[in-house]
């Protein structure tokens, strides 16, 4: 609160809080990028989806899982693995505390959901990423699900989808949570060594430790178009090379045009299309198990 | 200020600054002065050996950054004999902020990799400060696997203050560079041993740093984001930089009591830049006797052995 709110009678004071309270809550939202207001609920019918100008919002995990996957034959893996705060950081804030804040913002452990389903039928694993959960951040907690993913698709031979979307590692688990990266690396060659397809959707936005690791090691990268996708930060990158970035740049078709994704998926195609591949590279398998 | 004395180590500047004017005044006067001389010296020793007993996480991350520390290059001069450098990721381009060729370690033929920052200007430049390009971790995987097929260990080095964020970086893809490399890390079947020579920071050091055996120098440092980048976001300003190193936990003692170093290597007095003979010998010996412990395994033994290692990171069982 500034100085001039402190001194106003409560009478004159424009409380933002209060104003918005006479709003019923989540009835519409507005587009981040061209600003139209929608109503939840036809948002909520598009996929979240902006009917206007076809930006993709950010969604949570346990949304991008509902809508990928068949509702029935749904088993939640790893559900009860908690984080410590194994380092005891602080910073301005306690990381329990930070913590205790996320998991109430999203009800969610941490920043990894893991789910086995069906696609269309086609038993596979689904892991997302929750950005909500500390910007996705992966410690411990998501490198010990994503490899509980990796073993139950290495157990039924099964195929796996990781939705990436995160600012990187966590940094109040220091050196613990850059070690993840060379553990889901390494999980993952196992999958690739016994020819079991790993889909990676690079969801907005990818950034840091989980770009240079999980989320670019796919059999096959799919994008959400206009994804921010990269290794650093637009501003470090900026204040590095001291110069304009190029227009697009790090975006979905960038990565295209670079030849560091196979293809941009739109979110209302993306069960059939991953249904499509799954089905192509996973042929021997279904015809074994049939 | 004397550069080549980081800003906790000035009265030991001062000092040595006095022990040398004496040593020229006598010489000019025939004077004998050594007995004063010998004091200072001692004195000098005694200063050092307090100052450097007890470091904090800042200023050993600042004598991991020392302007004169040893580099990759002097480990292979002062260990190595025979040294074949190899270039070229055989795609785009050859990637100086990353040194590769084949030597011998004693007997024993090795690969070699690792970061390098130069020292001149000119080198400094030519090297990109060691930060590397895709390129430069291409051409690491494409030795690593020469390395493979010809059953020669490889030893790397970390030294650097991340992988180059530019937009000619990000274009050829940085990341793919790193997960790659550390996803074939994982399963090559020779034994890997990484050393932290002095900086390692995130992704760019990882990417050369899946290892049976993982050491640090003592005053080396190995974090997931520099300690001025983690202040400037979490404490919202650089200037949180010692505290944030605090926090983190990023010298070779916390990190050997959270199990992800194997061994440190102990410095000189005053750091491995006083006297790198001995930093390289006292290193070159950790790494033989490594050596000769993962020689002798069997690759699938090897392998499972360094699979295992990566799971138990951060593994709640």
């Amino acid at each position: 609160m500034s100085w001039i709110n402190k001194i106003l009678p409560s009478k004159i004071k424009t409380d933002t809080e209060v104003k918005s309270r006479n709003i019923p809550e989540g009835l519409w939202k507005k587009c981040p990028r061209c600003d139209a207001v929608l109503y939840s609920s036809n948002l909520a019918e598009n996929k979240d989806i902006c009917p206007k100008c076809d930006h993709h919002l950010r969604i949570s995990a346990r949304r991008r899982i509902d809508i990928f996957l068949d509702p029935e034959d749904r088993v939640e893996l790893g559900k009860d693995i908690e984080p410590h705060d194994i380092l005891k950081f602080k910073d301005l804030k306690k990381y329990k505390d930070r913590l205790v804040a996320a998991k109430k913002a999203t009800g969610e452990n941490d920043a990894l959901v893991v789910m086995q389903g069906k696609l269309k039928g086609q038993p596979l694993v689904v892991v997302a990423f929750e950005f909500g959960f500390i910007g996705g951040s992966m410690g411990s907690v998501v490198g010990e699900k994503f490899v509980i993913a990796v073993n139950k698709c290495l157990e039924e031979n099964l195929p796996l989808v990781c939705f990436a979307t995160s600012g990187g590692a966590r940094m109040q688990e220091a050196l613990v949570s850059l070690m993840q990266m060379p553990k889901t690396s390494a999980a993952l060659e196992r999958m690739k060594q016994n020819g079991l397809l790993y889909i990676s959707v690079l969801v907005d936005p990818v950034y840091g430790g989980v770009s240079a690791s999980l989320a670019m090691l796919g059999d096959i990268n799919v994008a959400e178009p206009n994804a921010l996708i990269g290794f650093a930060g637009q501003d470090v990158i900026r204040q590095t090379v001291r110069e304009n970035l190029p227009e697009g740049f790090q975006r979905s078709e960038f990565l295209l045009a670079h030849g560091a994704i196979d293809m941009i998926v739109h979110r209302k195609d993306m069960r059939d299309k991953l249904y499509s591949l799954i089905t192509k590279f996973m042929h021997s398998y279904s015809v074994q198990a049939s | 200020m004397n550069p080549d004395y980081l800003d906790f180590e000035q009265p030991i500047a001062d000092l040595e600054v006095k022990i040398n004017e004496l040593r020229l005044v006598g010489a000019d006067n025939n004077m004998n002065i050594s007995e004063e001389i010998d004091n200072l010296q001692e004195k000098s020793h005694k200063l050092t050996t307090k100052i450097f007993s007890s470091l904090s996480p800042w200023q050993i991350s600042m004598l991991a950054r020392h302007p004169l520390r040893p580099q990759t290059e002097d480990y292979i001069r002062y260990m190595c004999t025979e040294f074949e450098e190899l270039h070229g990721d055989r795609m785009f381009a050859d990637d100086q902020s990353i040194l590769g060729g084949v030597a011998y370690l004693d007997d024993i033929p090795v690969m070699i990799i690792g970061h390098q920052k130069g020292r001149s200007t000119e080198e400094k430049v030519r090297r990109n400060f060691g930060m590397p390009k895709p390129e430069g971790y291409r051409k690491a995987r494409r030795l690593m696997l020469l390395a493979e097929r010809y059953k020669m260990p490889v030893l790397t080095f970390i030294d650097t203050l991340g992988a180059y964020p530019g937009v000619d970086s990000e274009a050829r893809g940085i990341n793919e560079a790193i997960a790659e490399n550390m996803a074939i890390m994982s399963r090559l079947k020779v034994p890997i041993i990484a050393t932290v020579t002095g900086e390692g920071n995130s992704g760019g050091a990882i990417a050369i740093g899946v290892c049976d055996y993982l050491n640090m120098l003592e005053y080396s440092t190995y974090y997931v984001i520099s300690p001025e980048g983690c202040a400037t976001i979490l404490w919202k300003s650089a200037d949180y930089k010692a505290d944030a190193a605090e926090a983190m936990g990023v010298t070779s003692s916390r990190l050997e009591e959270l199990g992800i170093v194997d061994r440190t290597v102990p410095e000189p007095l005053g750091g491995a830049h006083r006297d790198m003979q001995l930093t390289a010998t006292r290193l070159k010996e950790t790494l033989l006797e490594q050596i000769r412990q993962l020689k002798n395994m069997d690759v699938d033994a090897l392998l499972e052995r360094r699979y295992k290692r990566l799971m138990r990171h951060g593994s709640s069982s």
